[in-house]
């Protein structure tokens, strides 16, 4: 269509077949060379973690023949897996769950409070909760660790928070205080306002309780927008680096990207090991961008623009 | 594009002077306004606090003395203001590179051809791996020994470069990683802003005789110019925020305290928080240094909502 429109039909008619066809495959081209560059670095860091050592020294870029791994070796992974990686993965996949769980609960009630409920406050309140949105993490991560350490009765905590380590090195200090999301209340606030009212309305009439409209009306009709939350909220969590590398202290609470920066200090120049690791840590996310690509571009389109 | 605007706009006017409604919106907006309560806006009001004490989490805080002691030591502190020229060049260099490459991004995948999904996910893959990860692979690449770049420029004739190794190209090094990660993070955002350019504005230009590059500057970019202030917003504090590539990049191999070289060449304002607060245990003044990085995020933020209550009409 932008092609059409933007081409005079003049143009195309008297100039014949000969130029749209050069456009089109220049394109292509263009496009296919971006795409390269995209995508080169993980193909050849997937193709690095397949190589032995002595594979990894031979290479020649002048000899395409090295290129590939001369035979493709999963050493490199079985040592990674050895190396606590497996606890790293499922110490990720169980915080990137909870939260994305407690975001989809916490943004899906208040979202639909703002979206559809009458209350004194409420445009205030919400425009709160939008102004976080501009708080980068990186300004509240001394006070919050602050915080977590000083809970009060955790971790050997006094009652006024002193003596111990609170919730530093735990699940709920990897988790609760990355529960607030202001993000997915807008998002799903959004979404809200777009569903028809008139179910709701009967519904009211016939004396359901707004907790009822909320579960049995509200998000069975909302999955998509469900959808998109979880799928940003996982990929966020999974990626997250600052918060867990400052909240854990021991091997057995590392998430896979605080395992990945570390394994980065103790296998300095193993090169083979190290693009093991990073595929371990990258490629589950990659899948599931790839089976939810939708989802991230209606996200993005239905928050950013508004946003 | 207009809706640009509307995001705090009131849902129906009933919403004020409503009462307190049934109590439901109160019991359905307190889990999240308590969870925001608690660990973001408490820790940005603890860190004002902070920011005037000396505190080394063993004792309570006590006041500085005087009370702007760690705002004094910020100006005299020259890693600091290093960090502070190094993060606003990391600024300058990927906030415009940024919004070129997210426009240029989406112009091309701004047309109904079947294979553009496939192009968009592959335009869109760094944005959604970890910068642990990319910040890694990276790594490798550049390695003045056994990196695929020197090699590459080896064949053609050129010397080695030592990367991220240099003070004159470390800098230089993590920009154009930084640049390659995030090129299609605001994508999708100018597809959505152009696809909602009206199709007549183009066609009166066709009529006009008006050429490709006079339609982009003259219609294209100033209805876009909204889309353009958020995506500027978003990229630069994304970078005010750079850390996770010196960490990875730049680090001296256990000794986290030397991040940022060589030579402080790619120290920034977030790595000097860290190290401050979680190495020295200086939380006062690590303290100071959020407090001056949230103040001009806020300064920034504010200068951008203001450029975007101007909305365009057409």
């Amino acid at each position: 269509m932008a092609v059409a429109r933007t081409e005079p039909v003049a143009t195309v008619r008297t100039e014949g077949r000969a130029w749209p066809v050069t456009r089109r495959t220049l394109l292509y081209l263009l496009m296919s060379i971006i795409a390269f560059v995209a995508v080169f670095p993980f193909l050849w860091s997937l193709l690095g973690s397949f190589k032995s050592s002595e594979d990894l020294f031979e290479f020649s870029v002048a000899d395409p023949g090295t290129y590939l791994p001369r035979e493709f070796k999963v050493d490199n992974y079985s040592t990674v897996w050895g190396l606590n990686f497996g606890r790293f993965f499922f110490n990720s996949a169980f915080v990137a769950a909870v939260i994305t769980l407690a975001h989809l609960v916490l943004a899906s009630t208040a979202g639909y409070a703002f979206a559809r409920l009458e209350f004194r406050g409420r445009d205030v309140l919400f425009a709160a909760v939008i102004a976080t949105l501009m708080i980068p993490f990186q300004v509240t991560m001394v006070p919050l660790f602050i915080l977590v350490k000083n809970f009060p009765l955790a971790g050997g905590n006094d009652i006024v928070g002193q003596g111990g380590f609170g919730l530093v090195n735990t699940y709920w200090g990897l988790t609760v205080p990355l529960f607030p999301t202001a993000y997915g209340t807008f998002l799903l606030r959004q979404f809200f306002q777009t569903l028809p009212r008139e179910l709701e309305d009967a519904a009211r009439i016939d004396g359901a309780s707004e907790f009822r409209i909320y579960w049995n009306i509200i998000l069975p009709l909302s999955g998509a927008a469900l959808a998109v939350l979880t799928v940003f909220s996982f990929q966020q969590t999974w990626n997250d680096f600052v918060w867990p590398f400052i909240i854990t202290k021991t091997e057995e609470m590392k998430t896979i990207q605080v395992g990945l920066a570390n394994f980065r200090q103790e296998f300095n120049t193993d090169w083979g090991l190290l693009m093991a690791a990073t595929m371990v840590a990258t490629v589950p996310i990659l899948i599931m961008f790839l089976m939810t690509q939708r989802y991230f571009v209606q996200g993005i389109a239905l928050s950013g623009i508004k946003g | 594009m207009a809706a640009s605007t509307a995001s705090v706009a009131p849902v129906s006017s009933k919403g004020k002077g409503a009462g307190f409604g049934n109590g439901w919106g109160y019991i359905f907006i307190t889990p999240v306004l308590a969870f925001i309560s608690i660990f973001v806006i408490i820790p940005i009001a603890a860190a004002f606090y902070y920011s005037i004490t000396d505190y080394d989490l063993l004792k309570a805080p006590s006041l500085a003395d005087p009370l702007w002691k760690n705002y004094g030591r910020l100006m005299d502190d020259p890693r600091y203001m290093r960090s502070v020229t190094n993060t606003l060049f990391f600024a300058g260099a990927t906030v415009p590179a940024g919004v070129i490459t997210s426009l240029a991004l989406a112009t091309l995948i701004n047309r109904q051809i079947r294979t553009i999904y496939f192009f968009r996910a592959m335009f869109y893959m760094p944005v959604v791996s970890s910068f642990v990860a990319v910040s890694l692979i990276w790594l490798w690449l550049y390695e003045p020994q056994f990196g695929l770049f020197n090699d590459i420029l080896e064949l053609f004739g050129l010397d080695r470069l030592k990367w991220l190794r240099s003070p004159d190209t470390s800098m230089l090094s993590i920009v154009i990683l930084s640049i390659w990660k995030n090129m299609g993070l605001n994508m999708v955002i100018y597809l959505a802003g152009l696809q909602g350019i009206p199709p007549h504005l183009m066609e009166a230009a066709d009529i006009d005789g008006a050429g490709r590059v006079s339609k982009f500057f003259n219609i294209t970019m100033p209805l876009l110019a909204p889309t353009t202030f958020f995506v500027v917003i978003v990229y630069f504090i994304g970078a005010l925020q750079m850390f996770v590539q010196v960490w990875i990049m730049t680090s001296a191999i256990g000794n986290g305290s030397l991040t940022g070289g060589p030579l402080d060449s790619t120290v920034t304002v977030v790595v000097l928080v860290y190290s401050n607060a979680f190495e020295y245990l200086k939380m006062g003044y690590a303290s100071a240094m959020s407090v001056v990085l949230f103040v001009v995020i806020g300064l920034v933020t504010l200068l951008n909502a203001k450029v975007l209550s101007y909305d365009i009409g057409y």
